[in-house]
């Protein structure tokens, strides 16, 4: 008998995400056949395996251009060019994150050819999530972006640290997760359905059980503010951004904003329509606070990781200011393709102070304070070069694609609802918060050049060429950011 | 009105040995009335004409889970072990929000009685042919294996991570030493 259903499966439009499922699961039959002093071959495998992905992502982008937007699996997840363009994020971070780990597992004595294959696992989570269409391929998509996330955290497992990181970022994930599927819940009770589409037309203005879906809402609201960060859910960040090993903190960092974002607009921007002022208001009002408690707290630190995390806090608050800006569906368009290219603008960024971390750091995990950069400007004169770059980028100084990101996001939020006190507000605190922020992003360029210091650094090859693709991309969206800006624009949700 | 006689008969076991779960101060005790709370939802899902989600509620939660439980229970030796509240304010907390939740409960359902009842929101279809086949294995297949196909085959890949995690965390492989065993070499 021939299912209905067979028809409307269109696998070739999760054609990167099936290739990347079915590497991984190959990958991890070909590690066991590698002997352990070879396991750096895993990695060149996975590399081929993301490669490949991201040629089937190059051939879709033409397509989609075309198209517009193609439903799969009998409409339980939508591929469009906002999918698009965040997968290419996520298989670049990806990619960087296997690089990061070339040479950073060995030297810590903890190279296991898991590694990438978790690291493929999450990458799908993050791919998945990114072309949700129903509550629950958000939730399933979630638990897999967060599951192999928990254990790359205690991949370092003899380091107490990071043995704190996996435990900690395990229990309040769980907790945070059981948030998030009580909201679908009440949502499910409240509209009957989990299909983004059909809650938008259950849920209207005047329905019966708008209280219930409001506060289904809600409680979908605190778990994704969770995964990426969001003040009253932040507690976490810190420890498992300083404990887990740093190419995972550097891909995590990246990865699982990004992820947590994606879901956060599709599920906001296409199911609650409705309630767009209700949640805008409240998103308005959580981007300012995660913006004032990330750059503030993140003064005071004097390691480089967790003041790498504070500040992601802090970039989450600026994101989130986007996401409010797109309550109004004649600025959607615009506030979403703010949200990406600050998503992308973020990512080589991050990922390129992370990589001078991961240089700067020591085989025994010390070598992560900010005083350990003291000399670089005279021994790597080329790698702190770099690193003063991805620090004005992080304050929004101009050349870089830091100042066009917060330019993009503060204009969406101020002609998101002209005239609303609350935004503008919010982008005056994010202007002030952007100045003080240049207070601890300059005191690592200062530590760099002025202070006297051993100046010790590891660089091999694989460390340069991601330092120099995420500085060259910095720079690119910082002096022209119109073609990449058009084409995060054209990212819209259909 | 035989379903309503077995029905409330179910419903009162399964609240008599929710309370009984509850009181219990011996851990064992406690599982055991879980074990016969699971049960009673297992009979309602069959009253429900669920009999694939009735049988899984028996061996999942009845069966394998309930296992785990006792088994950790005699691994930490937790049925000897009697617990002091720590939390003294929690009880009187717990039992004042429980009469809001149940205050707030009763007056939106009287609120919305007011206002004209509530229209079911997917109408349950009234031909009786689909309503007693419904939770089938056949039917409970077709929408696992067709509409949710893609969670279902994600769960798998979670599960797949789950046990890789369970491996790498508990097997130290790398040849790297813990903190502590660090420490005690270094002695």
């Amino acid at each position: 008998m021939q299912l209905p259903i067979l028809e409307s499966i269109n696998l070739m439009a999760v054609l990167p995400v099936l290739i990347i499922a079915g590497w991984a699961c190959v990958l991890l039959v070909f590690d066991l056949l590698i002997p352990r002093s070879r396991k750096h071959w895993t990695a060149w495998l996975a590399l081929v395996g993301l490669l490949g992905a991201a040629v089937a992502l190059f051939f879709q982008i033409g397509h989609f251009a075309r198209l517009g937007s193609e439903a799969a699996f009998d409409g339980m997840v939508t591929v469009d060019g906002f999918s698009i363009f965040l997968q290419v994020v996520f298989v670049l971070t990806a990619i960087v994150g296997v690089l990061l780990a070339l040479d950073y597992l060995p030297r810590h004595g903890i190279e296991r050819g898991e590694y990438y294959v978790l690291l493929l696992f999450t990458t799908i989570g993050m791919m998945i999530m990114s072309m949700a269409a129903d509550l629950i391929v958000v939730f399933v998509a979630l638990e897999l972006l967060s599951i192999p996330l928990y254990i790359l955290s205690g991949f370092a497992g003899m380091r107490e640290t990071s043995e704190e990181a996996a435990l900690k970022y395990f229990l309040l994930g769980a907790f945070a997760s059981s948030f998030l599927v009580y909201g679908i819940a009440l949502t499910y009770g409240g509209t009957g359905t989990t299909r983004l589409t059909g809650i938008a037309q259950a849920v209207t203005s005047d329905a019966l059980n708008l209280p219930l879906t409001t506060v289904g809402m809600g409680l979908l609201l605190v778990g994704l503010g969770f995964k990426v960060a969001a003040v009253p859910f932040h507690m976490w960040t810190p420890d498992v951004y300083q404990g887990a090993p740093t190419p995972v903190t550097a891909f995590m960092s990246v990865g699982a904003k990004a992820g947590g974002f994606a879901a956060l607009i599709r599920v906001l921007v296409t199911a609650f329509p409705a309630i767009a002022s209700e949640w805008g208001t409240l998103i308005a009002v959580i981007a300012g606070l995660t913006m004032l408690l990330g750059n503030i707290v993140a003064i005071s630190q004097s390691n480089i990781k967790r003041m790498l995390a504070y500040s992601s806090i802090a970039h989450a608050g600026y994101i989130l200011l986007a996401v409010a800006a797109a309550q109004r569906s004649e600025n959607a368009s615009f506030a979403i393709g703010a949200v990406v290219f600050y998503l992308l603008a973020y990512a080589l960024t991050n990922l390129g102070a992370f990589t001078v971390a991961i240089a700067v750091e020591r085989d025994d995990g010390t070598g992560t304070e900010i005083d350990d950069f003291a000399g670089l400007g005279k021994t790597r004169p080329w790698m702190a070069l770099a690193m003063a770059l991805f620090m004005l980028s992080l304050t929004g100084m101009p050349i870089s694609g830091g100042l066009v990101g917060k330019v993009f996001v503060f204009q969406a939020a101020l002609q998101a609802v002209p005239g609303d006190p609350l935004l503008l507000a919010v982008v005056i605190i994010g202007v002030l918060t952007s100045v003080v922020s240049a207070f601890y992003y300059l005191k690592v360029i200062m530590v760099m050049y002025m202070r006297e210091g051993e100046g010790k650094a590891v660089l091999p090859l694989a460390l340069k060429t991601v330092l120099a693709a995420t500085a060259f991309g910095t720079l690119v969206l910082g002096i022209i950011p119109g073609p990449v800006f058009q084409m995060a624009q054209r990212a819209m949700l259909k | 009105m035989i379903g309503y006689i077995l029905f409330g008969l179910v419903a009162l076991v399964a609240i008599v040995s929710a309370v009984g779960m509850l009181l219990s101060t011996n851990a064992i005790h406690a599982a055991l009335f879980l074990v016969i709370n699971l049960i009673c939802i297992a009979l309602f899902y069959l009253g429900l004409n669920a009999p694939f989600l009735a049988m899984v509620q028996i061996t999942v939660y009845a069966g394998a889970i309930m296992v785990l439980f006792l088994f950790v229970i005699m691994l930490l030796g937790a049925e000897q072990v009697t617990l002091k509240s720590q939390l003294k304010w929690q009880a009187p907390l717990a039992i004042v929000l429980a009469v809001v939740m149940i205050a707030a409960t009763f007056l939106l359902f009287f609120n919305v009685q007011a206002s004209g009842g509530l229209s079911p929101l997917a109408p349950i279809s009234e031909d009786p042919r689909q309503t007693e086949t419904f939770g089938s294995p056949y039917a409970v297949g077709e929408v696992l294996f067709g509409a949710y196909l893609l969670p279902f085959e994600m769960t798998g890949v979670l599960l797949l991570v789950a046990m890789i995690g369970a491996i790498i965390l508990t097997r130290n492989e790398a040849g790297g030493m813990r903190d502590e065993q660090r420490a005690a070499s270094n002695e």
